[in-house]
């Protein structure tokens, strides 16, 4: 159990987003209401997803430098991760728009920018599907995984912010204007995120680990049949 | 002057406090305590997950050390 503080720490942040969120105050907001809530588990899926792209991308840049194809384990790993936490992201807030704006899609600039961001990942996949040589894909998905990540940015965090949209923080605002002033919800909101971030790596650490397996099985198979 | 004062003050500031009082919210599942139910729930599906995470970090942790080249 060393160097597992992390793992402990990840489950208890988690633990305590999930009491706080419920039981803690909020403030009275009307449509909203209770509602609210939502906030501490709706957006870390977004900081999640964001995070975990960002990894992603940055392991992309290194295999492009190094040619290591552990960079490429890594960068799948998180890009995996990264468009679950998302899925979920759209999944919750499509419930939470049902019953605050009205119906689940509403055509909110920054909601269809996310769905976009989601479409320019899940070609990743379908990238590195349709390519067989181990080294290619690699290489190709890299460079696609960058240009994914740098249409991302504006997607979700530049348009939202130049039309109106009914998402906090846009329309020129900064984020989570409408909550500034309560600094008891971003007791609960800040810890859930790096929980979920945290979540994220863990379970994206596990992938690289399976993977790592699977390839020294494959060496192992490849050696006694030669 | 200090009836036009007055007028203002029930016309616009005083709606707005009596409002943010009214918002409706679960106050009387928190005064029953019913919301403990909702958060056990929710732990126990999250504690559930957390240790099925854990059960398969240690597979993992297992299938290294019988292939010990695997770990970079």
């Amino acid at each position: 159990m060393k160097k597992q503080w992390w793992k402990i720490s990840t489950a208890l942040l988690l633990i305590y987003s999930v009491m706080g969120g419920l039981l803690f105050d909020v403030p009275r907001l009307n449509i909203v209401n209770e509602t609210i809530r939502a906030l501490y588990f709706h957006v870390p899926m977004w900081f999640g997803m964001v995070a975990m792209f960002l990894v992603s991308t940055y392991h992309a840049i290194q295999y492009l430098r190094t040619s290591q194809p552990i960079h490429d384990t890594h960068s799948i790993s998180f890009a995996t991760v990264g468009l679950i936490l998302g899925l979920l992201g759209i999944v919750t807030g499509m419930i939470w728009a049902n019953y605050t704006w009205g119906s689940p899609w509403h055509g909110d600039p920054k909601q269809n920018g996310a769905a976009i961001a989601l479409l320019v990942y899940f070609a990743y996949f379908i990238l590195r599907g349709s390519v067989a040589n181990q080294e290619q894909r690699a290489r190709l998905s890299a460079v696609y995984n960058i240009f994914a990540f740098a249409a991302m940015i504006p997607l979700i965090f530049i348009i939202p912010r130049m039309t109106s949209s009914m998402h906090p923080g846009s329309g020129g605002n900064p984020g989570f204007n409408m909550y500034d002033l309560d600094s008891k919800m971003r007791m609960v909101f800040y810890p859930a995120v790096i929980g979920w971030i945290a979540m994220g790596t863990w379970i994206a650490s596990l992938l690289v680990r399976t993977h790592l397996l699977n390839e020294k099985l494959e060496e192992l198979e490849d050696e006694q049949n030669s | 002057m200090n009836k036009i004062v007055k007028i203002c003050w029930a016309l616009s500031v005083s709606p707005l406090t009596v409002l943010a009082q009214e918002v409706e919210m679960a106050d009387s599942l928190r005064s029953s305590g019913k919301i403990y139910v909702v958060v056990a729930i929710v732990l126990v599906i999250l504690l559930g997950l957390i240790g099925y995470v854990i059960s398969i970090d240690r597979k993992v942790s297992r299938l290294e050390k019988r292939i010990p080249e695997a770990k970079k």
